[in-house]
């Protein structure tokens, strides 16, 4: 684990991506193949199959260190990362180890053959024999969900870097559905003739937030719009006579959506769609919220009812294969061309539509065409140049999002909690309320949108003003008013308030204001009859 | 606000009524007890202060023109009906923590504390009482610190590798206490050590007092780093980054705190490397400590107040929680390390 563990360190404690990316580069140059292999599963997020539960966890960590269970648990909500508490809360152990990280990730494979009895000895013995970031790194591969500060793109680049190979190539290679058992280092980064999954997807092409609007860009001519929809952006792959549905994290879900399995019946083989997964029924003049897509997300098998409650459609918006042939170095417009031919004769209850493009002349015209997003259930618009190519991962430039501004009101902050993992020594967990007469209804919470200097200042007013204590929860003295942004309001009974919002955060601290101005329960009943 | 007899908590701070004064009063009072020379212990405005002859100094350097009177070490004095004196708290030079007996009845504040001996501050003593007032700012079990040895072993590496690179090494730590306990873990044979001005400020009063420090250089805004190769320049956290750390070219930074045992932490402070070094106890620390005072009645004051105090009553002690307004080791304000 010594290597992996070094490689870990050098990532960790830098904060500069030329050094991580060097880091990177030197392990995969140097490391053991099936080392180098795991890495890259790993920070692709690839696991072994979990072989202990947390809980037992928990309570094997607990016990080692001899402490109550609730102790381990307050320690961990404070830490934030169960691998790291089980590292920091067990006796600490300066030794190294020699043993490489496929040795450990075969051992815990090993696992899931023999009993719980078993299991607790090699992991006590490994605890008692890993120390400091190997024990850390140990619990990550225990517990699964390897994010340390590596993103894919990063990696990708340190790939580039040790193999000379590009990094869209690359980033293509490791896209989809591949396992260290079932591949080599040669057959997927390095062969000529990558023979692919039939499921593999293409890397997804992510805009960036147009901040200040379109007058920057250059002649509206050159610029194609579309709604930006509210759901899940997805990928269908057709090929071979089936069918792949793939999120933008990458996670397979085809069986969460089995009325796409008709579009096999309408379009032909070789053909890869990227557009939104909406719940839209037949009939329905605009798509259903997010929170009707929510349940269909949430849930691995569907139930009838559900599945004629709440139909998914993919709102296709570009073509990335056609007959086979990956289009993605095509100008937009053709691509979209290719995708209206496509889509033209498919029946009114396909599962795939086309998403629609917007007409305009002026970026006026577009503005106008914006303050009209909320009407039709979209976030705003996108914009994508006409001659635009589709590329790997998040570029600036040829794609943008401009989102429709959110809706905002002003409350009362009444009740403070301490954050975990980066946050653990700030308050920054907050729930906040409306008037209603001379009360105060909390309606929302909010732990974002501040900067740190905000949130230091907030905790230090905090620790002077806080009236009462509930566990962990603090009550403040009402006096601060912060403007809440969010994105949608639903009717909800489980809420005092009545209401729940969608990604609420923090805009702004209205220092300015005086409490009494904050808004009130009947100010909130009005967005949800207007939004709502 | 919980009623005790030999002291009281109360909105200005902790206060014996029977000699009428208080411990560490975050409100002006017209006499003071202070533990420690940190700005959230020792404040301004009070009538009279006493304190260690070895806080005393750093206490005049900051506060300005007090009304202030020195106590040694074990001397006892007698304030109104309470017998008073001060004993080492290991924290930072001069360090105490103050032992109240009325009528037999003992409490002992302990201000901040840390229980092993960094071959610096004053190495902490345990007094015995029946009641102890401790602070809780790394009460979870988590945090378990690694012999001082190590961590400047730690240090010294880095240091030696930026040197190796050309690059100038930022350590930064508060001015007063962990600056000085750092600069008696480096290990001058790798390059020159560079103080900000207020760190040097301490020193300067420190050295005069007699506590040992290394030679350092201070880098004042006419400094010249090319002069300095292989540098470590010891600064104040709030200077890391500024247009005066700028000026010394390619640089690493890294900052020194209990804080930094959590990677969630470390990551925030976005600096190159974080050491875990803290003048506060760690778990252990503070439940050795907490043993060895003999005391039934423990009260719980800054840091994981609510969780470290079921643990001490689910362990047999009689715990409460009492609301200061300390702030123990803040990583993001103040200067308390």
């Amino acid at each position: 684990m010594k290597q992996f563990a070094t490689l870990f360190a050098a990532i960790d404690q830098s904060t500069k991506t030329t050094v991580k990316v060097a880091a990177l580069a030197d392990y995969f140059r140097q490391a053991p193949e099936e080392d180098r292999l795991w890495t890259v599963a790993l920070f692709s997020g690839r696991r072994p199959k979990r072989a202990v539960t947390t809980t037992r966890l928990r309570e094997w960590a607990a016990e080692v260190a001899d402490l109550p269970l609730w102790l381990f648990e307050e320690s961990y909500s404070v830490v934030g990362d169960l691998a790291e508490t089980i590292a920091l809360i067990l006796p600490p152990n300066p030794s190294v180890d020699n043993r490489s990280l496929t040795f450990w990730i075969n051992a815990l494979r090993g696992l899931a053959d023999v009993d719980e009895a078993r299991r607790k000895i090699f992991v006590l013995e490994a605890w008692q024999q890993l120390g400091g970031a190997e024990r850390f790194l140990f619990n990550k591969l225990l517990t699964g969900g390897f994010r340390v500060g590596v993103s894919q793109k990063l990696m990708t680049r340190a790939l580039a870097k040790a193999t000379g190979k590009p990094e869209a190539e690359l980033a293509h290679r490791l896209m989809g559905n591949w396992h260290p058992d079932e591949v080599s280092w040669h057959s997927l980064i390095e062969a000529e003739d990558a023979s692919a999954d039939a499921s593999r997807p293409y890397p997804f092409y992510l805009a960036y937030a147009l901040e200040d609007g379109p007058n920057t860009l250059d002649d509206p001519l050159n610029w194609r719009a579309e709604w930006k929809w509210d759901g899940i952006r997805g990928q269908l792959i057709l090929r071979d006579g089936n069918y792949f549905v793939w999120s933008r994290g990458e996670e397979l879900m085809t069986d969460r959506f089995p009325e796409l399995a008709r579009a096999i019946d309408h379009l032909p083989p070789g053909t890869v769609l990227d557009g939104e997964l909406l719940v839209w029924p037949m009939d329905a003049e605009k798509p259903f919220s997010f929170n009707a897509l929510q349940k269909r997300i949430g849930r691995k098998t569907v139930p009838k009812k559900l599945l004629a409650e709440a139909p998914v459609v993919l709102h296709a918006y570009d073509l990335l294969e056609w007959e086979g042939v990956d289009l993605r170095s095509r100008p937009f417009a053709e691509r979209r061309g290719l995708l209206e031919q496509a889509t033209a004769a498919l029946p009114r209850d396909a599962p795939v539509r086309l998403s629609p493009q917007l007409a305009f002349d002026t970026w006026d015209d577009l503005a106008t065409l914006r303050s009209g997003a909320r009407e039709a259930h979209a976030e705003g618009l996108m914009l994508k140049r006409a001659d635009s190519p589709y590329l790997a991962g998040r570029k600036k430039g040829d794609w943008w999002k401009w989102k429709l501004e959110p809706l905002t009101i002003d409350a009362v902050m009444i009740y403070a909690q301490a954050g975990s993992g980066r946050r653990a020594n700030l308050f920054t967990d907050f729930t906040f309320a409306v008037w209603n007469g001379n009360d105060l209804v909390p309606f929302t919470k909010a732990y974002s949108g501040l900067t740190d200097a905000e949130f230091r200042q907030i905790t230090a007013w905090v620790c002077k003003n806080t009236q009462q204590r509930f566990g962990p929860v603090r009550q403040v003295t009402p006096h601060h008013v912060f403007e809440i942004a969010f994105e949608g309001i639903q009717a909800s009974p489980r809420h005092k308030s009545g209401v729940a919002l969608r990604f609420p955060r923090m805009k702004r601290w209205r220092q300015d204001k005086p409490l009494q101005e904050a808004n009130t329960l009947d100010d909130l009943n009005e967005m949800l009859r207007i939004y709502g | 606000m919980t009623q005790t007899g030999v002291l009281t908590f109360t909105d200005k701070g902790i206060y014996c009524p029977s000699g009428d004064f208080y411990i560490d009063p975050w409100r002006p009072v017209p006499r003071a007890l202070i533990t420690h020379g940190h700005a959230d212990h020792a404040r301004s405005g009070m009538g009279r202060y006493l304190a260690t002859h070895a806080a005393l100094p750093v206490m005049r350097h900051r506060l300005g023109e007090i009304n202030a009177e020195g106590i040694a070490y074990g001397e006892v004095r007698r304030i109104g009906g309470a017998n008073v004196s001060f004993h080492p708290a290991g924290h930072v030079p001069g360090s105490a923590q103050i032992r109240v007996e009325v009528a037999g009845e003992v409490f002992v504040a302990s201000g901040d504390y840390k229980t092993t001996d960094d071959g610096f501050s004053e190495a902490f003593e345990p007094v015995k009482c029946h009641h102890f007032i401790t602070e809780s700012t790394f009460g979870l079990p988590v945090f378990n610190w690694q012999p001082q040895a190590r961590v400047a072993d730690e240090i010294n590496t880095w240091w030696a590798d930026c040197a190796a690179q050309g690059k100038t090494a930022f350590l930064g730590a508060y001015a007063l206490g962990k600056a000085q306990r750092l600069l008696s873990m480096l290990d001058p044979e790798i390059g020159p050590i560079l103080t900000h001005t207020a760190v040097e400020n301490t020193n300067v009063v420190l050295r005069k007092q007699g506590y040992k420090l290394p030679a350092t250089v201070l880098a004042g805004p006419d400094i010249a780093p090319k002069d300095h190769p292989s540098a470590l320049v010891l600064s104040p956290p709030s200077a890391l980054g500024s247009q005066w750390a700028r000026k010394f070219g390619p640089s690493e930074s890294a900052f020194a705190s209990g804080w930094m045992a959590l990677r969630g932490v470390r990551r925030r402070r976005a600096g190159d490397r974080g050491f875990v070094i803290s003048d506060h106890a760690d778990w252990q620390g503070l439940i050795c400590a907490i043993r060895d005072t003999g005391a039934e009645n423990i009260y719980v004051t800054h840091g994981y107040t609510d969780v470290f105090t079921r643990f001490l009553n689910d362990a047999g002690w009689n715990a409460q929680v009492v609301p200061t307004q300390f702030e123990g080791e803040n990583l993001d304000s103040g200067d308390a390390a």
